[in-house]
């Protein structure tokens, strides 16, 4: 199934991209993907990075084709 | 007539810029975001301001906190900041708070305002607003910013979901944009982003950005919203324990030094490594002995100046001669893996 990836604040700068399409087997759940990109990529704090798929920051929700999930870190600046 | 322009306006109206002239907004933080927010909040007509900061103007604020000029390098921000704004507005009541936000005055500070604005750059005082403000029964807007990209929501408003709804598990990923730089532009529109939405709470007009989350890369012009899911559990914490410190802590990149913290104890982060000795400055005169005289140590603070003066101090007393100032503080030696 296939999905649009987006990275947000440093995950987008280690990632070096703030946006790709994967192509992942039936069956993956979101802590899957979560897992699979934080090593990856290196992601730093992990359990602090919520997850919002299809916009929506519910936790419980599963994945589909066609499904836009982003990777939203903690952001402190001001 | 002042406000013509904006009573005009179906939203606001007579009795609308009459909600205007009884609300109260506390604005933490004077910096990049509050700077731009209480400018227009002050040209609205908020009837009560509070303008809490305990930092003063450097110089490298200059670039994103344009309600400053250089005249006012080293005063306090939030004495600066209300006398500015008081010329822009005389009509209202613009209070200065000259003190950090703490555990003991957040509650009691924020009961005396309707709304609490969060110009903050770290994330323990957004946790301790957001506690506070569930204790106070008040709503807060949120923004964050990290470089080209920033974060919008209001929290805590008509039961809506909280910050720790969003972000449960804290980080130790502090990063200010004095850390990763920024373009003023970003704050300043985020600033003013937080300040529209206070006007529809105050107006009872509009969509108030509850039970969302707003993104913005104002670099790619990609902009998403996001819908926010409460977590009862994070606020029943809150209600039944009271304030919950968050404490940050970091590793040292270079743990093959020998360090001495001076700050003081409520600084953060913290650093958990044995490389480091941690003496507050005003317990120095008494814990002398504790620091190695035959090993080369760094002495570090937050920004490098504090430690400056208590190596040259030392040395000078003190015979110490092993000691190096971090310069640029502790943002320079910690880890950010």
């Amino acid at each position: 199934m296939k999905m649009t990836i987006k990275y947000f604040g440093m995950i987008a700068e280690t990632a070096e991209k703030s946006e790709e399409i994967l192509d992942l087997k039936s069956g993956f759940s979101v802590q899957d993907l979560k897992d699979l990109q934080v090593q990856k990529y290196k992601i730093a704090d992990p359990e602090a990075v919520q997850i919002a798929v299809n916009q929506d920051l519910n936790s419980n929700l599963d994945l589909k084709e066609g499904d836009e999930v982003a990777f939203l870190p903690p952001f402190s600046g001001g | 007539m002042r406000y013509d322009r904006q009573i005009t306006l179906d939203e606001v109206g007579v009795s609308g810029q009459e909600k205007l002239s009884k609300a109260s907004v506390l604005i933490i933080g004077v910096g990049g975001l509050g700077c731009p927010a209480a400018q227009y909040l002050v040209g609205a007509g908020v009837g009560k301001i509070g303008l809490m900061d305990h930092d003063k103007v450097s110089i490298s604020n200059l670039h994103r906190q344009v309600l400053y000029s250089e005249s006012d390098i080293g005063k306090s921000k939030a004495l600066v900041a209300q006398e500015k704004l008081q010329q822009l507005n005389s009509e209202i009541e613009i209070v200065a708070i000259e003190e950090a936000l703490s555990i003991e005055n957040a509650e009691k500070l924020f009961r005396q305002y309707d709304i609490i604005l969060d110009g903050t750059d770290n994330f323990e005082t957004k946790y301790l607003i957001n506690d506070a403000c569930i204790l106070a029964d008040k709503p807060w807007v949120y923004a964050s910013i990290y470089k080209n990209e920033g974060q919008l929501s209001v929290f805590n408003y008509q039961g809506g979901p909280s910050y720790r709804c969003l972000f449960p598990k804290t980080t130790r990923q502090n990063v200010s944009c004095e850390a990763t730089g920024v373009l003023g532009v970003v704050p300043g529109i985020f600033g003013m982003l937080q300040a529209m939405e206070i006007l529809k709470i105050v107006l009872g007009a509009g969509n108030v950005l509850s039970g969302k989350l707003k993104l913005s890369n104002l670099l790619n012009g990609s902009e998403q919203i996001l819908k926010l899911q409460k977590r009862e559990e994070e606020i029943e914490k809150i209600k039944e324990n009271g304030i919950i410190p968050v404490i940050i802590e970091c590793k040292i990149s270079d743990d093959s030094k020998l360090y001495l913290d001076i700050r003081e104890i409520f600084e953060q982060p913290r650093i958990t490594s044995e490389k480091v000795i941690q003496i507050p400055m005003s317990d120095l005169d008494e814990r002398l002995w504790e620091i190695p005289k035959k090993k080369e140590v760094f002495v570090f603070c937050q920004s490098g100046k504090r430690s400056k003066k208590v190596v040259d101090l030392l040395k000078a007393e003190y015979g110490f001669e092993n000691l190096k100032n971090v310069e640029g503080g502790i943002d320079t030696i910690i880890s950010n893996s």
